[in-house]
């Protein structure tokens, strides 16, 4: 059975794909490697696992700003998630996907989940998002 | 909650101010509603750190925004970029860094940025003044802006700082208030080691305590010495915004917003209290260096952030004598360059074995000629990240120590 979530869009764009669910946020600045996707964070539980055509499910943003720049690098480079869900509000990962948008046309939708709604976001294997300008939904 | 837009941040978004402009308004939207900002405010200048290859995607931004005819509408200084223009042989990297990131910097200043290719913008005729609201990127920069000076800017970074630039507004949130500015935690200095003759070495223990202990929470910070300087609060702020996430301190009796503790906590209890006794500051200052005294060195760098004038002519008379045996390389900015010009001394710094780095900074680029060995620094920050960057070993020191240890080629202390 189709849950129907609602959620905030802060980027628009829509796609489905399997999660990457991660146990902590991630700084992209020293922890994503945008030649090829894979989490590079000697420290991160979720080392060496690849982000690229998944939809990236994580609490918050972490790090530098110039996480902007690696995660609209990957994006550019077809390394980067197909979508992200927060459940905090993030400047990075925001203009990362932004910029990215922009100069190449490639969407990568980020929205914004509900605390009620994280225990089924984070239990999820795959998600399908509508990020509209107006509303989001997400789809397990 | 949306963003409240005025009429003027409306018509930018429509164009009426030029495409590039409409680019910039349309991002600072997004980011503006992800910090949760209420409205924008007008911006007097901006500092941009975008002159740093970082990739393919540095420079398709820059160049969109010349496509655009885009063009700076406040006063706007550039960080350091991945070559030296004015020594370009200094440069070693790949072809790919080097050309992409000297037109990186081209692109800007075709923006209407200014070339000052510095991290310490402070130190030039763009210095802002006291209650300035400014969007400046470079996170040493950001916090002497904040603390030193009085000015007003949160920590902006890729791409938004270019934003502000373009359209002369930043979201009105974070350190742009006035009430967000008080200290959280009280950083109190109880005693000093006594070999220490200058307040330098302690600016950077202190810095590099609190960048570790107070995250992104202000901190007001008694009891450093009565000699503390401009350069010495320079590397406190600098370390401690690269151990960190600090973008503002107070230091009670020497900074603007501190002239007692009362006022740096408007009035309210700090948060917490951290004490800092000498042993502990000789113990962080130990750990800055990852290889013990007598370590043979391969060279010396100085200037991280940005060799001042007053540091040269502190330097000036420790030069004359026996040649250094290894490398030494100070980075600087053009303003600089141009007063040692003026007064002789960039040819005495020459021929006394130093080599000048304008533009850009040894530990963000490839410019050491020789990385085999350890490197001995007075920067906190160039010890903080240089062996992650570049991959060498660090000696740590006073700016006299660094001098003998060039002498010596090894790492020795007065």
């Amino acid at each position: 059975m189709t849950v129907r979530l609602q959620a905030t869009t802060l980027v628009a764009g829509s796609a489905a794909a399997e999660t990457l669910v991660l146990s902590e946020p991630l700084s992209f600045w020293g922890g994503l490697d945008s030649a090829t996707g894979r989490i590079i964070d000697q420290w991160h539980p979720q080392k060496n696992e690849v982000m690229s055509g998944r939809i990236l499910v994580m609490r918050a943003g972490r790090g530098s700003s110039s996480g902007s720049s690696v995660l609209a690098e990957a994006l550019r480079r077809g390394t980067g998630p197909a979508g992200i869900v927060l459940l905090a509000r993030d400047a990075i990962v925001t203009v990362g996907a932004m910029v990215a948008a922009e100069l190449y046309g490639k969407a990568c939708p980020v929205v914004l989940a509900s605390e009620a709604d994280w225990t089924a976001v984070t239990g999820a294997a795959s998600l399908s998002i509508d990020a509209q300008d107006e509303a989001a939904t997400i789809e397990i | 909650m949306p963003v409240a837009l005025s009429s003027f941040d409306r018509s930018l978004l429509s164009g009426e101010q030029g495409a590039a402009a409409a680019f910039a308004m349309r991002l600072l939207v997004r980011f503006a509603e992800a910090v949760g900002a209420e409205r924008f405010t007008d911006i007097e200048a901006a500092h941009i750190d975008g002159c740093l290859y970082l990739g393919q995607v540095s420079l398709d931004f820059v160049e969109h925004l010349v496509r655009l005819g885009g063009r700076v509408r406040v006063p706007t200084t550039l960080n350091v970029g991945s070559v030296d223009l004015i020594h370009p042989e200094l440069f070693l990297g790949s072809d790919e860094v080097g050309r992409g990131g000297a037109r990186l910097m081209q692109a800007h200043e075709e923006l209407g940025c200014v070339p000052t290719f510095t991290c310490a913008p402070y130190q030039t005729i763009f210095r802002p003044c006291f209650g300035a609201q400014i969007a400046w990127a470079e996170s040493n920069a950001i916090v002497f802006a904040n603390s030193v000076l009085g000015a007003r800017t949160n920590r902006y970074g890729d791409f938004i700082d270019l934003c502000c630039a373009l359209t002369g507004r930043a979201p009105y949130y974070g350190l742009h208030i006035g009430e967000n500015r008080r200290a959280r935690v009280l950083v109190e200095v109880e005693s000093l080691p006594e070999e220490w003759a200058e307040a330098g070495l302690t600016c950077v223990a202190v810095g590099h305590a609190i960048g570790r202990r107070c995250g992104d929470r202000v901190p007001a910070i008694t009891g450093l010495p009565a000699s503390t300087n401009e350069d010495d609060l320079k590397a406190l702020g600098a370390v401690a915004a690269s151990a960190g996430a600090v973008a503002l301190f107070h230091a009670v009796g020497l900074t603007p917003e501190a002239p007692t503790i009362e006022a740096a906590f408007q009035g309210r209890v700090p948060e917490e209290v951290i004490r800092l006794a000498a042993a502990d500051l000789l113990e962080t200052v130990r750990k800055l260096s990852t290889v013990p005294d007598g370590t043979p060195l391969t060279a010396v760098s100085l200037g991280t952030p940005h060799f001042s004038l007053a540091e040269f002519e502190g330097l000036m008379p420790l030069i004359d004598g026996a040649r250094p045996a290894i490398d030494v390389y100070i980075n600087t900015h053009r303003a600089v360059l141009e007063e040692l010009h003026r007064r002789g001394w960039e040819e005495r710094l020459r021929e006394a074995g130093v080599t000048l780095v304008i533009d850009t900074c040894t530990y963000v680029t490839a410019v050491m000629r020789d990385l085999s060995g350890a490197v001995m620094t007075n920067s906190g920050k160039w010890a903080y990240y240089a062996p992650g960057n570049i991959g060498v070993d660090v000696a740590f020191g006073s700016l006299a120590d660094c001098v003998a240890s060039a002498r010596a080629g090894k790492v020795v202390r007065l």
